[in-house]
């Protein structure tokens, strides 16, 4: 495309600038967890630059027990929904049943009702259960997930008839075919949805708070909120380091999963 | 006997519309069988009906004088190609040719014996480690074939399996797969819309239409003896050059404007006060000598093929292609000579289409047998 250089500039300074609004909350949250809590106070710019902060966050709570508890939540329900989805889409591609797409339309419309919704009939099964303060509580109410199907389905309608009935020609079952041909042949869409599914349960606040009494299980976004009341002075620079730590896996996941996925991209061009 | 048996095959897949109707026919062990039609005429259907991809609506298959109607396609003890060649992308190729074997779990030894056997055979040594995408479209095809030998399996059907290649690349692998299947001895059932592969693959030909069977027999007889208006301008190119005619006392007047004499042809009964379409294949309209009965027409197109050219003409509404030997310099509105003859012509009944007699100069001639 071209471009008058001075129509460059003025969307170029007009794209930095916005760049900057947008992840100035983050920079400033990464600087001041830097920041002793005075000079924070006081609004003045930093004096002295150091990892106190970053130490305190760790003595003072019991923040890598959270992280831990996070990544297992995490872990858990990314796997889950991969398997769960995988399958259901597996059916709707590839087993040919009355009614099939009454079903999935039926399965897809539940993607309008906001989890929100369906909190208080979740705890109660989940208090029914005893899963209260357990993992299974925080993570199995998630392995079902229609965007996970449909995303799945979508994909997997790309891969030709033609495999699977060659497959049926030598006699391989429903079950090896999903695991030996759809599964290594939807690799790329695995992995968004994976990333995609960590992401949001790493980020889940409302739930891991309602299904979790005490530190056990609880997990780190719950853990910042902690630090913010345990004291009637909030020490932000504490605070703010505890934030900086949290992002950091989902920075890393975002960085690999876009490698991973340009890849995978790519890949598919190449037919 | 024959080794598949339909009987009385019939297909719908909404119940209400037959896509396949009354299908009877025998297909014998180590025959090359041809379904040729246009494109959505059932081919694929009756294909996938005999590999047991699909549920068969009506009838009986049979399949070395069993029953197999209910039989899953692994018991069918047969191998198949796609036109896409289905070949599975993330695999090699020695893990796509290897794929059957594995699954049916087939020793190992065994396997790498039949491996190296079909890749020798299918000139595809230098490939088991590539992947399908980085291989040509002729390759992948080769792949596809070796698959389907390695199963050793003595039945194997193919869907249009040469449509993805370049016209060059298809003629070849149009005697490679002829080639194989003789060697191996297996039965083919081989689909196809190109009436080319059509005439020069199969031993035996069934011509579809709308689900219902136009005609089988072997390419010759198709060709000589079209039973109706489809197979009369399905099979052959350029297609055969139809006509509406009636007889009025000794002469042929076709399209109202050629009349052509029975000379001393007898004028056979059963043509006469009918409406009838006659046909001549574009060889048999040769440039018309003097001591020959000719028409007179005009050229409104001419293609060198080389070794032969098409010459068009007007016959009433009708665009008559005739085909003469070497190369005539004639321009786009020259007057020639062709001579049209009684002989060299097919009848149809007008209303049904169907043959009422075929053309009585191949008793005579042109057939040579030995
Ligand atoms: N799965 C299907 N569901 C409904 N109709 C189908 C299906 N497959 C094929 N048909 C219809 O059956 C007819 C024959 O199709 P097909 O056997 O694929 O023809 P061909 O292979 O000769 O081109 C077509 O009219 C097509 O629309
Ligand atoms: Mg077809």
């Amino acid at each position: 495309m071209t471009m008058p250089l001075s129509k460059k500039i003025v969307f170029y300074s007009l794209l930095i600038i916005s760049a900057l609004a947008v992840f100035a909350p983050a920079l400033m949250a990464f600087v001041m967890s830097f920041m002793d809590n005075k000079d924070i106070m006081t609004g003045s710019l930093p004096k002295s630059l150091s990892f106190d902060n970053y130490l305190k966050a760790f003595e003072q709570f019991p923040l890598l027990k959270y992280l831990f508890n996070s990544l297992i939540v995490s872990v858990v329900i990314t796997i889950g929904q991969l398997i769960l989805s995988s399958l259901a889409a597996y059916a709707f591609v590839f087993l040919e049943f009355k009614g099939r797409d009454i079903l999935f339309f039926l399965f897809i419309a539940t993607m309008m009702v906001p989890f929100e919704a369906s909190i208080i009939p979740n705890f109660h099964i989940i208090r029914d259960l005893n899963w209260i303060d357990q993992y299974p509580g925080l993570t199995v109410p998630f392995f079902a997930t229609a965007f996970g199907t449909f995303l799945l389905r979508q994909n997997f309608k790309q891969i030709p008839k033609e495999l699977r009935e060659a497959s049926q020609i030598v006699g391989m079952g429903d079950f090896k075919f999903y695991l030996k041909v759809v599964l290594p042949v939807a690799k790329t869409s695995l992995v968004t949805l994976g990333a995609y599914g960590f992401l949001t349960s790493w980020n889940m606040y409302l739930w891991p708070l309602l299904s979790t009494t005490n530190d056990t299980v609880r997990t780190v976004q719950i853990g910042l909120k902690q630090l913010q009341t345990q004291e009637q002075l909030n020490d932000w620079g504490v605070i703010m380091s505890g934030a900086i730590i949290v992002i950091i896996p989902t920075l890393i996941l975002l960085f690999l999963g876009q490698k991973q996925l340009q890849k995978g991209l790519t890949e598919g061009a190449i037919k | 006997m024959g080794y598949i048996e339909l009987m009385d095959i019939s297909k719908s897949y909404n119940k209400q519309r037959n896509v396949l109707n009354g299908i009877d026919l025998q297909i014998e062990k180590g025959e090359f069988f041809v379904l040729v039609g246009p494109s959505g005429s059932g081919k694929s259907t009756l294909l996938r009906m005999i590999a047991g991809l699909e549920e068969i609506s009506g009838g009986t298959l049979k399949i070395s004088e069993k029953i197999v109607n209910h039989l899953p396609p692994k018991d069918r003890n047969l191998s198949m190609v796609f036109q896409n060649y289905a070949l599975y992308p993330h695999l090699t190729v020695e893990q796509n040719i290897l794929f059957g074997l594995n699954a049916q779990k087939v020793d190992r030894e065994i396997q790498q014996k039949r491996l190296e056997e079909t890749a020798q055979m299918m000139g595809l040594n230098e490939l088991l480690k590539r992947k399908p995408r980085e291989l040509s479209g002729g390759q992948r095809q080769r792949v596809a074939l070796a698959r389907a030998v390695v199963s050793e399996a003595p039945l194997c059907l193919m869907d249009e399996p040469l449509s993805n290649l370049d016209a060059k690349l298809r003629a070849n692998m149009r005697i490679e797969i002829r080639r194989l299947q003789k060697r191996l001895g297996l039965t083919m059932v081989y689909v196809t819309h190109d009436q080319v592969e059509a005439m020069t693959m199969g031993d035996r030909i069934m011509v579809l239409n709308d689900g219902i069977i136009q005609q089988v027999g072997e390419p010759i007889d198709l060709y000589n003896k079209p039973s109706n208006l489809f197979v009369a301008t399905f099979i052959g190119s350029p297609k055969m050059n139809l006509g509406k005619a009636i007889l009025e006392d000794s002469n042929l007047i076709i399209e109202n404007v050629l009349t052509i004499p029975f000379e001393h042809l007898e004028m056979p009964k059963n043509l006469k006060s009918r409406n009838l379409v006659i046909g001549i294949r574009a060889e048999h309209m040769p440039y018309g000598d003097e001591n020959q009965q000719v028409q007179n027409v005009e050229i409104v197109n001419v293609e060198h093929l080389g070794n032969e050219t098409l010459i068009s003409f007007e016959v009433g509404t009708e665009l008559w292609t005739a085909k003469w030997l070497g190369q005539w310099l004639i321009q786009v509105g020259d007057k020639v000579p062709v001579h049209i003859s009684v002989e060299n012509m097919c009848f149809f009944d007008e209303d049904t289409g169907n043959l009422i007699q075929e053309a009585t100069f191949t008793h005579k001639q042109e057939v040579v047998r030995r």
